[in-house]
């Protein structure tokens, strides 16, 4: 099975290539069955691959051909097969697969459908080159490919001139973490003299803690990561990229692209271990955005937006785990949230085709008994992610808070802070959409319509991984098994890892778990209370006062950025371009070009059209060159 | 064969035939406005050439310089055809061969 692994990242491409050449010319769903195809086929290797591996596996390093070898620098076209790529890879096709079915209901009329179906072959491609690279190289096509492939489809409608802003803003703040990637593999190499993860980590085990190189380096990975993963001080570009069709939403910006960056981590964790002062680091800034996006979600009124910001704070949640040095926990978030994220994405796109376009949760309501069964499945998304038990996000987020409280009491009570905030703006997302009666007219409401089959059933297959996901990674006190299974798959990768975690205390972690849930069980009923019996509404925008505006016109940050970043590099640029070059201009101008000119009309008069007058001076020219030759000779 | 000729004249007297032909081609190029005579004189200065071509391959005993001397002439030949050719097509304009009528092309 292992051999026809290349076939994994060949059929996505085999797939884009199809779509996007002769896409055109195919009629009806076509493209969107060869699309789904292209991913569904690795899945189904990925999945035997995956049975095959057992926990005294070796990784498996596959090498197709040498692609750059320039002095001592090696760098090969090559993948690595280990727990942590085949479980990424699994995510990928798998989620990937689904939201591709999904996309043949959602897009199915639009122009571009063969164009769509290509993109996110292409994004399947580059995102499995990323996590299936065995060297930062082939990590970093990938990266550099799903960064392309997130631009063209944020700006898939391109016809919408906010949309190509949008685009570019996510490609610009992409491209300020990718110059910190580059500066680390640079780096990297040049400490170790090679790029591949396996000799790096061979290598890193004779390294000294806190040693500055590594400090650096480790610090222009986590920049990387912060572009990709969208945290502080470069998160402003996730909610934006809501611009592009839903699918790409829950595939790109939810389940796999924006976890990149704590794969990156996770990949480099041996590095990570040499410098817990970065490690920290990744803590703060992980903790700060989870906080901040989490209050920016609860003002918010777009449902896409709701859960885009909503992702922002998840991925922090994820950034804190890592900073404590708990890799399995943050993948096991990784996975749960590309479950129930896809699912709540992919069910608000349900809502948006339902009401024919309409995104704003104030036009909604009382949708539950109109589409009943996009109502179940966000339901069940819903209570996914604020983690009431037993679904899925209850067992990942719960794992999260343990190792927290275990390592940090302070980070523990502001994740938890974040956690409950989490449940707040998703119950008010939820009760203002479905619940209540329908606030938009008549006319609309007679139009709504149940999504086809083709979207319902991947929502189903999505709602059902969000309840049973958390059987992946059971805590060995409700019935799992010493420690968890995919903390089991996974624990070949972190053998070296000085930072493992022991497991605590079983008292204290049921404790802390059922805390949890209650104040989540409390905050639905509150909320429950104010949105669903007193049918209270978001104000209008223009009523907001003081911190209720700022947090609902998002703190401000773009407008910052725009005021100290923009703004100034504009007028520099301008100044350059008006001013400088003006004079720069006068100055050529007076010295070089009147000069030249002078010259020119002097000489050009030799060209009198006198043909004697020609072979004359060519004559002379020879005798001259020859008396030359004769003289230097001599 | 070609050894026995060697000594019959001396090889100065053929190097100032040769350039006493070469001259006469240049200042024919030079001072002639008739374009029939200036490709005359090109030749004069071809075939200047390849005497002495011819004569060093004799006094050297090496036919190499003979062998150009062919090359010499069937390019020549071939420029001569271009040549007259651009020549008829002059004639048929200007009625005249006289090149310096030719002087509309400048600056």
């Amino acid at each position: 099975m292992e051999k026809y692994f290349y076939l994994v990242i060949l059929f996505p491409l085999i797939g884009f290539l199809v779509n996007g050449l002769l896409g055109s010319k195919m009629k009806g769903t076509t493209p969107g069955l060869i699309g789904t195809v292209a991913v569904f086929i690795p899945f189904l290797i990925a999945l035997g691959v995956f049975f095959n591996y057992g926990h005294e596996s070796q990784p498996i390093l596959q090498n197709y051909f040498p692609w750059i070898n320039i002095f001592d620098f090696q760098a090969n076209f090559s993948i690595l097969i280990d727990p942590l790529s085949l479980q990424m890879t699994l995510i990928i096709t798998g989620i990937g697969s689904l939201i591709h079915l999904y996309s043949i209901g959602y897009m199915h009329d639009d122009e571009g459908f063969a164009r769509f179906f290509s993109y996110l072959n292409l994004f399947i491609f580059s995102m499995l080159l990323l996590v299936l690279g065995s060297n930062l190289l082939i990590l970093f096509i990938g990266w550099e490919g799903v960064g392309l492939c997130s631009y063209l489809l944020i700006g898939f409608w391109y016809k919408n001139e906010d949309y190509g802003y949008a685009a570019r803003k996510a490609f610009v703040m992409n491209r300020i973490g990718d110059l910190g990637l580059i500066a680390g593999i640079v780096l990297l190499w040049s400490y170790f003299k090679t790029i591949e993860f396996q000799a790096m980590a061979i290598h890193a085990a004779n390294v000294d803690m806190s040693d500055p190189v590594i400090i650096i380096a480790t610090l222009c990975l986590f920049i990387g990561a912060i572009g990709k993963s969208a945290q502080i001080p470069l998160y402003t570009w996730l909610p934006d990229a809501m611009a592009g069709p839903t699918p790409v939403s829950a595939l790109i910006h939810a389940a796999t692209m924006v976890t990149a960056g704590i794969y990156l981590l996770v990949r480099a964790h041996f590095l990570f271990d040499l410098a817990p002062s970065v490690l920290n680091l990744v803590s703060y800034v992980g903790i700060a955005t989870s906080i901040f996006a989490a209050i920016i979600a609860l003002r918010q009124n777009d449902i896409k937006k709701v859960l885009a910001y909503s992702t922002v704070s998840q991925l922090g949640l994820m950034f804190v785990a890592l900073g404590v040095g708990a890799y399995t926990t943050a993948m096991f978030h990784v996975t749960t949230h590309a479950f129930f994220k896809a699912l709540l994405f992919l069910g608000a796109g349900s809502v948006i085709h339902a009401l024919h376009g309409e995104q704003d949760i104030r036009n909604m309501g009382g949708l539950k008994n109109e589409i009943k069964s996009t109502y179940w499945v966000f339901l069940i998304g819903t209570l996914a992610i604020c983690g009431i038990f037993p679904l899925s996000g209850m067992f990942s987020k719960d794992e999260i808070l343990t190792v927290l409280f275990e390592k940090s009491k302070g980070l523990w009570a502001l994740s938890l802070f974040s956690s409950l905030l989490t449940a707040v703006y998703m119950f008010r997302l939820l009760f203002l959409t479905f619940f209540g009666t329908y606030r938009d007219d008549e006319h609309k409401k007679s139009k709504i319509h149940e999504s086809p089959m083709v979207m319902m059933a991947p929502l189903w297959v999505l709602a059902i991984l969000s309840v049973f996901g958390g059987i992946l990674n059971l805590p060995h006190l409700i019935g799992g098994e010493s420690y968890g299974k995919m903390a089991h798959f996974l624990d070949p990768i972190f053998s070296h890892s000085k930072l493992a975690t022991e497991h605590m205390d079983a008292g204290l972690e049921i404790g802390l778990m059922a805390l949890v849930v209650g104040l989540v069980v409390i905050i639905g009923f509150v909320l429950y209370n104010i949105y669903v019996k007193k049918e209270s509404l978001p104000k209008p925008d223009m009523s907001l006062r003081g911190v209720e505006a700022l947090v609902a016109n998002k703190f401000g940050v773009d407008e910052l950025y725009d005021t100290v970043i923009s703004k100034p590099v504009l007028g520099i640029s301008r100044f350059f371009g008006q001013k400088v070059e003006s004079a720069f201009d006068g100055i050529s101008g007076f010295f070089f070009v009147a000069g030249f000119k002078s010259i020119g009309n002097s000489l050009r008069k030799i060209q009198n059209g006198n043909v004697e007058f020609y072979l004359i001076l060519m004559t002379g020219s020879i005798v001259v060159l020859m008396i030359l030759q004769f003289l230097i000779k001599i | 064969m070609l050894m026995q000729i060697n000594h019959i004249v001396p090889i100065e007297h053929i190097i100032t035939l040769s350039c006493i032909l070469f001259c006469i081609g240049v200042m024919g190029v030079l001072l002639r406005r008739n374009a029939i005579i200036i490709l005359m004189c090109i030749e004069l200065m071809l075939n200047a050439v390849n005497i002495l071509f011819a004569t060093f391959s004799a006094y050297n005993g090496n036919p190499d310089g003979q062998i150009f001397v062919f090359f010499i002439m069937v390019v020549a030949a071939a420029e001569v055809a271009v040549g007259l050719a651009l020549l008829v097509l002059i004639y048929r304009n200007t009625r005249s061969v006289d090149v310096s009528l030719l002087d509309r092309l400048k600056w």
